[in-house]
Parts: C-alpha cells; structure tokens; sequence
C-alpha cells in the first residue's frame, strides 16, 4: 500500500519545473498529434497529466511489487539453466506486471508502441523503479537500447524491432569483452560477412541481462584493424541462435540483474547503422543515455537509503531519546538530504538538456531547422554532453555516501542482514563502476573545465537568477567559491613542469599535472553547480530553502579544501606519488 | 462459438482496510468522507478474470455494470483502464438506502437491458461483507451460480469449469453458461492500469458527472461517454427498489473500540502455544 511516486513530492517538484513547457511542446511538436493518436495530448496541461498520473501507476506498482519482491531476489538471485538465463521468481513477476502495465518503450514514439514520453519523466520512471529495486532497475531501464535503434537504424529494422520491447522483451547492451573494459577499443568479437550476412563470433563478459531477446553487440567488423575505428554496431535477436550464456557473475550486489558471459558462435546478427561507428557515435550515445539511467539508479537508491536512516534514527531510543535528536545524527541525516536533493537537481537538469537536444534531432529529420533552433540544439547538446558525467560522478557518488551514513546510523543493526539498508549499500557500490567509472566520468568531465563551459554556466545562466533573501549569504559562498574554482583551474592549467636538472626534460607534462588535479576541479565546478540549482529550487519552492543552504556550506568546505591542496601543490610532487 | 459477453458487477466502496478513528460519525453512520472511496478488492479479482477469458477468447467483450452515485463511473473507468471495453453506471435517487434484495433486484433489472454469457461479481463487498448480491441476481435471473471462484479453467462446449476455493479445500465445477460467478479473494490479483489505457480513457465520463473541460472530446470520440442508466432505463416496480424494497433494518450500531487489556501475553515457548491453540479450539475459533 505505498506510492513512490505520491509519497516523494520531490519527484512532482522537478516535473513541475518551468522548462518543461519548451520540452513537451517540442516533444509533441506543438499538440499536432491529438487527433491522429487517442493516448496523445491535446495540450501543455494534458500530457503533464499524462505524465503524472502514469508515474502515479508505476509509484504503486513499486511500491506495492517491486519493494516487496526485492528482498527475495536479492537471495534467489538469476541461474543458468541450459546455457539460459532464467529471472529469480519475483524478477519475472516484476517484468510482467510492468508490461501488463504499459511502462516499457517509454521514451519511443507511438509508431513503435511507445508513449512518448521526454526524458524527464522517463528518468523519474527509473528513479522510482530503482529505489525499489535498483538491480531490476538494471534490467528495466535497458530499454534505453531502444532509443539507440531508433536514433540510427533503418526504419526497416525500427518497425520489426522497437514493438517488441513494448510486448515483453528485453534488451542488452554487449559491450565488455575479458579484455575491453573502460578501453572498448580493444573489442575483439568478430563480425564477418558470408552469403551477404553477418555472423559474430567470441566472447562477450559482465553483461547486465546478457540474454535478452534482443541484443545491441559492438563488434570488429573490419579485419586487420586494432582500434575503434574497427568496431561496428550490430543487432542480434536471440531468436536466430547462435548464442549461449556460459555463467552468470556471483555480484555483491544488484543480485537479481544477471550478469552474464557469452558466448557467439557463428550469431546471425544485422549491423545497426553505418560500419566502423559502433564505438565512435553509436556506443557514445549508448553510454550518454546508459549513464544518465546510472544517474537515475543512483538517487532512487540514495532516496531508499535516507528513507531507512531517517525511519530507523526517529525510532531508535538510546539514552532515554530518539537517536535523531543527536546533533551526530541530525547531521549526517541534514547532510545526507542534502546531498539527495542536490544529486536529483542535477539529474533532473541533465535531463532537461537532453530532452530539448534530442527533440531538436528528431525535428532536424522530418523538417530544416530554424537558425535558432540549431543553436539551440548545439547548445544543448553540448550542456548534456558535459552534464551527464558530472552528473553520473556525483550522483553515483552521494548513493554510497548516504547509503554508507544510512547504515551507520543503524549501528550494529545495520551491519546484519536483517535490514534493507546492507542491500542498499551492496546495491549503491556499482553505480559509480558500472558505465564508466568515477574516474572515467572525470576524464570526460574535465574538458567542460578546461574549455570553460562549467564557468560560463555558472556566471552567464545561473548567478543571473533571482534567489530568495533568506539564501543571500548561501549566493556569497557560491560567488566565493567560483573564484576559487576559477583560480584553481588557472594554476592548474599554467603551470609549467619545472626540469630535475638544467636542460633535461621535465618529469612530468602539463597533461598530466592537469589530469592529476582533474577529479578536485571537477568536483569543485559540481559542489558550485549544484549548490547553483538547489537555490534555484528554493526560489520556486520555499521549503527548500534549508537544504540549499545546508548543501551550500557543506560544498563551500569541500572547494576550500581542493584550493588548498591546488594551492600548496607542484607539478614535481607528481614524482612522489608514483612511488608505489 | 459465438463472442463471449462477460459482464462484471462492481461496487465502489469506502476504503475499510484503513480505518481511521474518525471513520465512523457520532451518530454511528460511516463517515464516508473520512474514507477513500475504491474498487472494491473482489470485484478486481472478478475483473481479473474477466480480463483473462477476454485474452482468451477472440471477440469477447468485458462491461462493467455498478450501482451507486455519480462519483461510482470513477469504478468503470478504472476497469477501462484495466482493459474492460466499457460499463454501466445505475445510477438514481430512488436507489439511495437499498439493502442486498433491493439492490440485486436493480442489477438483475438493469441486466435485463443486456446480453451475457457470464456474470462475474466479486464474493462480497467490504463495507457490507454480505456474499449476498451476487448470488441473488442469480436467483432473480433464474441463473446457475458458482460462487467462491478460485480460478476460472476453461469454457467449452457451451459450459464453464471453475475451481472454488472452500473451506476445507478446493473443488472443480461444471456449469453451463449462462451464469454467475462470485470470485474469491484468493483469486489472483488484478493487472495494473495500463498506461496507454489509462491516456485513452481518463476523459471518460458518465452524463451526471457532467463533461468537465473537455466537453468538446465527448463529442469527438464516443468512446469516452459511459452509458448511465436511470430508474427509466430498466424496468422495473418502485416499490421494490431503494429504502422501500429494504426489509433490512438497522436497529443500532455500536462502536467498538478495541482495548489494549484484550489482549493476551504468551510465553515463547511449546507450552504456551500449546494453551492458546487449546483455548481457541476450545472457543470454536479454530477447528
């Protein structure tokens, strides 16, 4: 008898946020649809009532199915069976009741057997499966595979495909090889053509629902070739045969999402697009969409773990009190409202972004754009591109972070395995790993540091919004903090590695001193462009006022700690640090 | 075989499950404002399987008939957007105050404007907790009845198998069409709303509810305007109907209120559930 959707007003706040007017009325392109199709919106209003009252079903269905399967999952597990993967028991009934309730294919276009949904709601969607169960989570939100054969197949192969993930079929997304992890350039999976038709073989490792009908395979299509430029993007039906799963991994958490090894032996598969882009655009958008579902993931799990600390610290009575009233506790609970609010705004932004770029592509197809449409759409392709890892970092961050505090608050409690939160931080430790780990985010992060972009955010949109008095001294830190940032990414960025020795070269590059301090000075743009969006959050709504302000001084002592370890550091320390 | 019409009987009711202490009013009526008004839980799981013949069967149709105030199409749409293909709204003053003779009088009236191979209702309803209705459109109908449906097996050669769920076990049932069947709790739960559905109908109304803002849809698709009967539309004798037709009576209604001293500490252990499995046998709750 729960909602998450009704029982998190936090979920409706961001639906409700302004933007969302642009983003429907693209999405929909201006309401012309009404009369062709019955399930669409006639207006601004009625697709936000669309949106509301499916989230609305699905809040009940995770509260109700999904939370109440996910313990028993998580011991079951997935098997193998015959070279088959076969879903624990509640794995099933979860991917059933979300059929029969229509919340697959929900981002794709009616023509597919879609509901055509923005991104916005979409990523509320797997917030909401994810504080449920965030290893079904997994296996749901890979429908984003869909939104990669709708972007570059043939719409040949679109309309034999995409109705079916809306009929009770999955997809996966085969990328990892044993030796292509965060370098997929070493994909060695062969695709080769016979008798007009490509056949793949070799193995494929750490595939998330490994086996599901329909499988998006990146493989080495051009013989000879070593690097990206090689690799091709295919689709493979299970139907066809040709693969099997060998094992499914024993994981420390997300239990219920198979892991698996595969193996193809002369698969039957069609290339998905064009040859020799599988790494270099398909995969790329992949792995923006699959990130910003990590994202999405993260803060369902960071909202499940506050849930547990906040529940458990109100009814935990030592010394005579609630433990809640104890500064130590009142805290790390504050903090860790915080830090949800933050990742969730974040989310929710990035979100934005990708909904107009993408809406403006899909308008690029059926009609030339304005000039200042394409604008538009570079710009906020641009934004998304450099939102999403920052995003997928500090959201994947603050889920271990809350959930690690969650269990603390529960003491020895929490350490067995009596309550939801020891699943909860097994469950929180992959999504800063998976699709890109912290470190890989930071790499594809820094560009938006050193090209200025986080700066010209945070100086030309955000410290232009009006913000509510009661958070004048939170916009002062802010302002002091992009100084810092600012000076920080200057010393960073010109230093000059001095020489050991007269006339030798220096140890180290520039390239490298800058990708040393890369994580501080990402970090240092995020605390600053959160701290930016909780405020703007509390100008809309006042109770947010607290937590903006309580994010705001939390992230002003993390920056002042960057600046200083910046400030006192030399491209020559590098040396120390590699003396392992 | 012909298409299957399979009409399910439906009541909205308030939420029982989740009493509050002010669900009840001084005066010891139900405070229906305090409580939420549903589907009633049986009534889905007959709904369900419904929903499942309707799979099975090519061409079959799913309506839904319900008796109550205007705010009762809320029950028709929820069944639409569970998959039914539309319903009937019995709705009129005259109604107000039925007990279970009067009100099955009505729905076997209102049926009378209908066709049907299978009537499907749920056991009882959890604001009367009667079992009554159902079986007594049966007889009103002159219709077989199977009541306690556990799961409906199959239909074939003009009858209907159903397993019963009974108190001591379960039994399996041949019946010909048509009839009534009474589902069981027990039965399985019913499907979601669909999203798509859910799109499709949300603008459904029944004339009493009037059009809303979106009167201009009625017109466009007739799909979204319930059917609403009034006393008029079945016929029927007044005299059998609402608080007239009612020889059910409330003489008085005491408000129970549950007391910590009722209840009883056990020792964990073999010998005190020993005692109390002897005490509740002994007082006839079990066995």
């Amino acid at each position: 008898m729960a909602n998450f959707y009704t029982d998190n007003t936090d979920i409706k706040f961001h639906l409700e946020h302004p933007l969302m007017r642009e983003i429907v009325t693209l999405k929909e392109d201006g309401f012309r649809h009404a009369d062709a199709h019955d399930t669409a919106p006639r207006d601004f209003e009625d697709a936000m009532d669309n949106y509301d009252k499916v989230l609305e079903i699905l809040g009940e269905i995770c509260g109700d199915t999904l939370a109440e399967n996910a313990e028993d999952i998580d011991t079951e597990g997935p098997r193998v069976v015959d070279g088959r993967v076969e879903y624990a028991p509640g794995t099933r009934r979860n991917h059933d009741v979300l059929t029969q309730a229509g919340l697959y294919n929900m981002s794709l276009p009616r023509e597919y057997e879609g509901l055509n949904f923005p991104i916005v709601p979409y990523v509320m969607a797997a917030e909401l499966v994810s504080r449920a169960d965030a290893g079904f989570g997994n296996i749901w939100g890979l429908q984003d595979c869909a939104e990669t054969i709708h972007e570059f197949a043939s719409d040949e192969q679109k309309s034999r495909y995409l109705p079916r993930g809306a009929r009770g079929e999955t997809y996966a997304m085969d990328l990892t090889e044993p030796d292509a992890g965060s370098d997929l350039q070493a994909v060695q999976l062969k695709a080769t053509q016979k008798d007009g038709r490509w056949l793949l073989n070799g193995v494929k490792r750490f595939i998330t629902n490994g086996d599901a009908q329909i499988a998006l395979v990146l493989a080495r299509s051009e013989e000879g070739t070593q690097d990206g430029r090689g690799l091709s993007m295919f689709i493979y039906d299970r139907a066809n045969g040709g693969m099997t799963v060998r094992r499914i991994e024993n994981k420390l958490g997300i239990k219920g999402s198979p892991t698996c090894e595969l193996v193809f032996k002369d698969a039957p598969a069609e290339l998905c697009g064009d040859r020799k882009l599988g790494l270099i655009k398909y995969v790329m958008s992949l792995m923006n969409g699959a990130r910003l579902g990590v994202g999405a993931q993260a803060v369902g799990i960071a909202e499940a773990a506050y849930r547990e600390g906040l529940k458990y610290a109100r009814e935990r009575v030592q010394f005579g009190k609630p433990i809640i009233e104890f500064p130590a506790i009142y805290e790390m609970l504050a903090n860790m409202q915080a830090k949800l609010r933050g990742a969730r705004s974040i989310l929710y932004e990035t979100s934005r972004f990708v909904d107009i770029y993408k809406a403006y592509t899909h308008l690029s197809n059926e009609r030339p754009l304005e000039r200042e449409e394409r604008d538009a759409l570079k710009r906020y392709q641009k934004l998304a591109d450099f939102y999403t890892p920052l995003l997928k970092l500090f959201a994947s961050e603050y889920a271990n972070e809350i959930a690690y505090d969650s269990l603390q608050i529960h003491g020895g409690s929490g350490y067995m395995k009596d309550y939801p939160i020891q699943r909860l931080v097994r469950d929180a430790r992959i999504t800063n790993i998976s699709e890109g780990t912290s470190q890989l985010q930071v790499v594809a992060a820094i560009r938006g540091v050193t090209t200025g972009h986080y700066l010209k955010q945070i100086r030309e949109v955000y410290e232009q919004a009006v913000t509510p008095p009661a958070l004048a001294t939170a916009r002062q830190l802010l302002a002091t903090m992009t100084d810092e940032y600012e000076a920080a990414v200057a010393a960073v960025t010109t230093a000059v590695p001095a020489a050991p020795t007269a006339g030798a070269a220096p140890a180290v590059t520039s390239a490298e001193y800058v990708d040393f301090h890369a994580r501080r000075l990402v970090e240092m743009a995020g605390y600053i462009i959160i701290g930016h969006l909780l405020l703007q959050d509390a100008s809309r709504d006042e109770a947010r006022v607290a937590p903006a302000d309580i994010f705001v001084k939390y992230g002003r002592a993390k920056v002042a700690a960057h600046a200083a370890f910046i400030r006192d550091s030399r491209p020559e320390d590098l040396e120390a640090y590699k003396k392992n | 075989m012909k298409e299957l019409k399979i009409v399910v009987l439906a009541k909205q009711v308030p939420d029982t499950r989740n009493v509050g202490k002010d669900a009840m009013k001084a005066d010891g009526t139900v405070n229906r404002a305090a409580l939420p008004a549903i589907f009633n839980p049986e009534d889905l799981n007959a709904l369900e399987q419904a929903l499942r013949l309707k799979e099975t069967f090519k061409g079959a149709t799913v309506h839904i008939l319900t008796m109550g105030p205007g705010r009762a199409a809320e029950i028709i749409r929820e069944a639409m957007y569970r998959g039914a293909d539309g319903g009937y709204l019995l709705s009129d003053r005259a109604f107000a105050g039925s007990d279970t003779l009067a009100t099955s009088y009505a729905i076997s009236r209102a049926l009378g404007n209908l066709e049907y191979d299978i009537i499907l209702c749920g056991r009882q309803a959890i604001d009367g907790d009667t079992a009554q209705v159902g079986p007594q459109v049966a007889e009103k109908l002159g219709l077989p009845q199977v009541t306690y449906a556990e799961e409906i097996r199959g239909i074939e050669n003009g009858k209907i198998t159903v397993k019963r769920r009974l108190e001591r076990g379960v039994e399996v049932v041949e019946c010909p069409l048509p009839t009534v069947v009474t589902v069981n709790g027990s039965a399985p739960a019913c499907r979601p709303r669909n999203a798509r559905l859910v799109m499709k109908y949300k603008y459904a109304r029944a004339s009493q509810e009037g059009a809303g803002e979106r009167a201009e849809l009625l017109d466009q698709h007739p799909y979204l305007r319930l059917t609403e009967w009034n006393v008029n539309d079945i016929r029927c004798e007044a005299t059998e109907l609402g608080l007239n037709g009612s020889p059910t009576k409330v003489k008085t209604i005491e408000n129970v209120v549950f007391q910590a001293k009722e209840s009883k500490a056990l020792t964990a252990d073999d010998a005190g559930i020993d005692e109390l499995m002897k005490e509740l046998i002994a007082n006839h709750t079990i066995g």
